[in-house]
């Protein structure tokens, strides 16, 4: 007990001379640590903490005082009222700004109430095109919505794979569903026939079933709009049953976990897309995934990145309007314009990413290669 | 009222009277004192109140019928997606709260009837199993039922629900009294919100001691025996069903109407899991149980959250786990320890309104 | 043809996995009518200390044999998910034999619960490779329908266990104490029955089946998670519920059924229903199957009329 009261003396103490010196600036990261998709949420929170601790290493200062930037990293657990709840906390807690939250579903309702209270908000992951379309002036997104991906793809799938038919997957999730008919509208302008349209959801592990149908359909190119945990065993039953036809992903199956997961039964016939430009090619690409790596022993799942970006993005604005006020550097963070880990990062006049360049990549050589 | 203040811990039995006025005086303040934390706590307490609205229809069904139902959440989904047809611009409908709130209760009510006829034959953990399949069968709709012609927008949910307006009066503004004092648009929906578990509240507590109440007693402790004494279990089981999915297709418009968005992902089976544990949590079968079930497990994980950092720092010196997993860590544990330590629930249900003196006093003489 | 051979396949494998969970949940409520929430849960713990053991293995003796790799995780696995499942029933399911009959229900969420967070703190939240050790590459003993090796091992081993299990519960003596403990505890043990022992021994015995159910999901699909088990449990108690809870060859037949419902049902509903309906609702047939039989045959496929126990 008294080792406690001495350690919460000590804490004070420190506390209240690192405040003499220095200005607290919090900023808020949300996205689900509990749940099926906890991995993803805990690789957001990470990509922004090592902006705020990059921030933090380099020193900034703003108004004339040297800037402390703190993270207060929150659970969502992927439930839309768990989402608003934690939003209000941090609007509490006198954030500047969020980075979050990871799902479309979480991230509308919660930017409602950041926008009340004039919170700037960037989703470095919720794809959803309604997130940006509701009016509201400081929601932005690092990556690129499903319209502007799914037409990608979509291209690519009757371009330069020139496939007639295709099988079209979705998880039933906001982004599964959203990316999916975003591809299959595109698919469909380019000339090619959906012959098969099949679902399963998130939390499915088995496949066989409507892999079996979509084999039936002989498709040239099977499309899954979902998650890696999903697409890695997705491509071993693929494998399993004798499927040959060329697998295509968006960026949610564009990670090292999808080729961890998938194993052996990822081949040279499977393509992913992901915003931004390839990550070895930006200045600090492979030195982020480096230092991420050697940060947090694990690595670079898919969103960080943006995450990252979004992070730093506010952290830019405010050294440019010179304040740490949402109202203050609020115009400057629209004006954004700086290469970012993920590409150049700058938003449109609704908050998303502005020409959000989109790579195509091919497994080649035990990794995705950018074509 | 009176069974939560007689709940309230040594004042509730001396002096009940006083114990009336200060669970009151709490309900009325709550937010009040809960602001002085900061506004998140004014938005619990506004969630605490959804789910006592939803844990007492839930303890009409499983505490007084003796039906267990897992899927009860089904209801709450029906609700807040009549509001989201009827009042968004999904289908450009905006019909006023006062429209919305009946036909909602109805559809929710006829949900119930539906998932009562046919599982009338079942009984125990049967029961349970079928429910917890109708739960997941309508949330699979809703994500599902935007193809072939879009009805429920699918996975991507809907937007923009229309507040509440009463009088014309914006809930989800705040309510500017002066030139300086505005009132939070969160204490609105508090206030509203109370307003109807109070209601709730009332018309439970004459049901319980009605006619339908003791047929309902007498059908959960002995089915066989209420038959035999000329009771027409059929009737009560579907009358529970549609009375109890009423209070879920309530609290489903209050909850999509506040939040704004309605989604499929708020209707998973884990929310049915959580409203029945507040039941059991606060004692089945008792209408105080179900307040204080539901207001300690919905605000302990709040708390849990707020806690879980300065005291690990404050013990250890550094964060030796995450919030989020001592959150999960902690509360699975009370749920453990608590069936453990108190397995009829923290406030026991007695059966004393089957006392005739009892009866007398609220003036049934029959 | 070869389509709908090939979804019997896919049912066969499904069942399988869902008959031997569906096992320990029968039991366990045929003997104290508890839903014992976590028992897929057991089913995660029983994969992922496998692949912690073949990791560790890896390391120290590379070059071992897949198979006897296998066998001993599958060793290490088991008799930790017995220890578990004898930990659970004793500390939690035990003080509450005699309350109000929700009190346990509500423990075993708790439990399930705390088994995934201390999974998720013991293992992470990311999703691991599990390794195959028995191949994958499938083979084609009919043209067009494709069935690999670890496929016909699921089959083969859940129906061995399950016949184990029977001959176990019919034959023995221990099995005799076992029925007369799910008929009547008090009567039982005044025949002098270790009541508390037996039923100690049901969640056991569930347990090492859930275990090895959870090895052999693992290695068919390449993927182990904290998470995991949840599904495969609940679709598991709904076979069990479907065969007629309480009842072995009922939990058998419900988990196959279940699982040619769904893979049926995801191959072929869209034509059915002239595409009204599609594999979206692949979770839900289990369901409308569940509601169907139980309406017209309230005590399930194979179960007897019981007494309520409400």
């Amino acid at each position: 007990m008294k080792q406690t009261v001495v350690a919460l003396a000590i804490m004070g103490i420190g506390l209240s001379v690192a405040q003499a010196q220095e200005m607290v600036v919090k900023l808020g990261s949300v996205a689900p640590l509990t749940g099926t998709i906890s991995h993803l949420g805990k690789d957001n929170e990470n990509g922004a903490r090592l902006a705020v601790e990059d921030a933090n290493a380099k020193g900034v200062t703003i108004g004339g005082k040297k800037v402390k930037f703190e993270l207060m990293g929150e659970d969502d657990q992927a439930d839309p009222r768990t989402g608003t709840t934690v939003a209000q906390r941090l609007v509490d807690a006198g954030v500047k700004g969020v980075v979050g939250h990871l799902n479309s579903g979480t991230t509308i309702p919660a930017s409602r109430i950041y926008n009340q209270a004039g919170v700037p908000m960037i989703s470095p992951s919720a794809t959803n095109p309604t997130l940006t379309r509701q009016g509201y002036k400081a929601v932005f997104r690092t990556i690129a919505n499903d319209v502007q991906q799914g037409g990608v793809l979509g291209k690519f799938i009757v371009g330069p794979l020139a496939a007639r038919t295709v099988a079209i997957i979705d998880d039933r999730t906001a982004y599964g569903q959203g990316l999916a008919d975003e591809t299959e509208k595109a698919v469909k302008a380019g000339g090619g026939k959906i012959v098969a349209r099949e679902f399963t959801n998130d939390k499915a592990t088995d496949f066989n079933a409507i892999l079996t149908k979509i084999r039936g359909a002989k498709p040239d190119v099977i499309f899954f709009g979902g998650m890696d945990a999903q697409g890695g065993p997705m491509l071993r039953q693929l494998k399993q049953l004798g499927v040959e036809a060329k697998f295509v992903t968006g960026d949610g199956g564009c990670s090292p976990e999808m080729i961890k997961l998938a194993g052996e039964a990822l081949g040279a016939n499977a393509y992913c897309s992901m915003a931004g430009l390839p990550i070895e090619k930006m200045p600090g690409g492979t030195e982020f995934r480096n230092r991420y790596k050697a940060r947090f022993n694990q690595d670079v799942q898919i969103y960080s990145p943006y995450a990252y970006d979004a992070a730093t993005s506010m952290i830019n604005a405010m050294q440019a309007a010179n304040s740490v006020e949402p109202a203050k550097y609020l115009p400057e963070l629209k004006k954004s314009n700086f290469s970012g880990v993920t590409g150049t990062v700058a938003f449109d006049e609704l908050g998303d990413i502005k020409d959000g360049a989109i790579t195509m990549y091919q497994f080649k050589a035990g990794t995705w290669a950018p074509m | 009222m009176n069974e939560l203040a007689l709940a309230v811990p040594w004042l509730g039995k001396r002096n009940p009277q006083a114990a009336r006025w200060l669970v009151i005086a709490i309900a009325i303040g709550a937010p009040l004192v809960a602001m002085m934390f900061g506004r998140t706590w004014v938005r619990v307490l506004d969630f605490a109140l959804l789910y006592i609205l939803l844990a007492l229809g839930l303890n009409l069904v499983v505490g007084f019928a003796g039906l267990l139902d897992l899927g009860y959440i089904a209801f709450y989904a029906v609700g807040a997606y009549t509001a989201a047809f009827l009042a968004s611009p999904h289908f450009d409908l905006h019909m006023p709260i006062w429209i919305v709130l009946p036909l909602a209760a109805f559809f929710a009510a006829m949900a119930g009837i539906t998932l009562g006829f046919p599982v009338l034959r079942l009984r125990g953990d049967y029961l349970a199993i079928v429910t917890l399949g109708f739960g997941e069968i309508v949330r699979i709709f809703m994500n599902n039922l935007n193809y072939p012609i879009n009805i429920t927008n699918g996975p991507q949910g809907i937007n923009s629900l229309d507040p509440i307006m009463l009088f014309g009066w914006d809930l989800s503004r705040n309510l500017q009294v002066t030139e300086e004092l505005a009132v939070n648009s969160l204490f609105l929906y508090y206030y509203f919100f109370l307003a109807c578990v109070v209601g709730s509240i009332i018309f439970i507590q004459r049901l319980q001691i009605s006619r339908v109440g003791r047929a309902w007693a007498a059908m959960r402790d002995d089915e066989l025996a209420a038959k035999a004494i000329g009771i027409n279990t059929r009737n009560m089981k579907l009358l529970a069903f549609s009375l109890g999915a009423t209070f879920g297709g309530v609290s489903g418009v209050l909850f999509g109407t506040f939040q704004g968005f309605v989604s499929p992902e708020s209707f998973s089976l884990m929310e049915s899991i959580a409203v029945l544990t507040m039941v059991v949590f606060g004692g089945m079968g008792n209408i105080a149980g179900a307040i204080v079930g539901a207001i300690i497990l919905s605000a302990l994980p709040e708390i849990l959250r707020h806690l879980a950092v300065p005291v690990q720092q404050a013990v250890f010196g550094h964060v030796l786990l995450d919030p989020e997993v001592l959150r999960m860590l902690l509360l699975s544990l009370a749920m453990i320890l608590m069936m453990l330590l108190r397995p009829a629930g923290l406030i026991p249900a007695n059966a004393k309104y089957s006392h005739i003196r009892h009866l007398k006093a609220k003036g049934v003489t029959e | 043809m070869e389509i709908f051979l090939q979804q019997i396949v896919n049912g066969l494998v499904v069942g399988s996995v869902y008959a031997l969970v569906a096992l320990g949940y029968t039991m366990v409520y045929g003997i104290l009518g508890l839903i014992n929430f976590a028992h897929g849960d057991l089913v995660m713990v029983g994969a992922l200390t496998a692949l912690q053991t073949m990791m560790f293995l890896m390391g120290v003796a590379p070059g071992m044999s897949p198979i006897a790799m296998l066998t001993l995780s599958l060793l290490v696995a088991v008799p930790v998910c017995m220890l578990l499942a004898f930990t659970m029933e004793r500390l939690a399911y035990r003080p509450l034999r005699n309350a109000p009959r929700l009190a346990p229900l509500i423990t075993a969420i708790g439990v399930s619960f705390l088994l995934q967070t201390l999974a998720m703190i013991i293992w992470g939240r990311n999703y691991h490779t599990f390794p195959q050790l028995i191949s994958t590459t499938p083979i084609q003993p009919i043209e067009g329908v494709f069935i690999t090796p670890i496929q016909i091992t699921i089959i083969i081993v859940s129906a061995l266990m399950m016949a184990a299990l029977v001959l176990l519960v019919t034959k023995t003596k221990l099995g005799r104490a076992m029925r007369a403990t799910a008929e009547n505890h008090r009567v039982a043990a005044l025949m002098g029955v270790d009541t508390n022992m037996i039923i100690a021994l049901t969640f056991v015995i569930g347990a090492a089946l859930a275990a090895v159910a959870g090895v052999m999901f693992a290695s068919n699909y390449g993927i182990a998670h904290y998470g995991m088990g949840f599904m495969p449990g609940l679709k598991a108690f709904t076979a069990a519920v479907l065969g007629g809870i309480g009842n072995l060859g009922g939990a058998m037949l419900g988990g196959v059924v279940l699982g040619l419902v769904e893979s049926f049902g995801a191959g072929y509903i869209e034509h059915l229903t002239f595409g009204f309906l599609n594999s979206s609702y692949q979770d839900i047939f289990a369901f409308i199957i569940l509601g169907l039989v139980l309406i017209f045959r309230p005590t399930g496929l194979l179960g007897e009329r019981v007494s309520d126990r409400a």
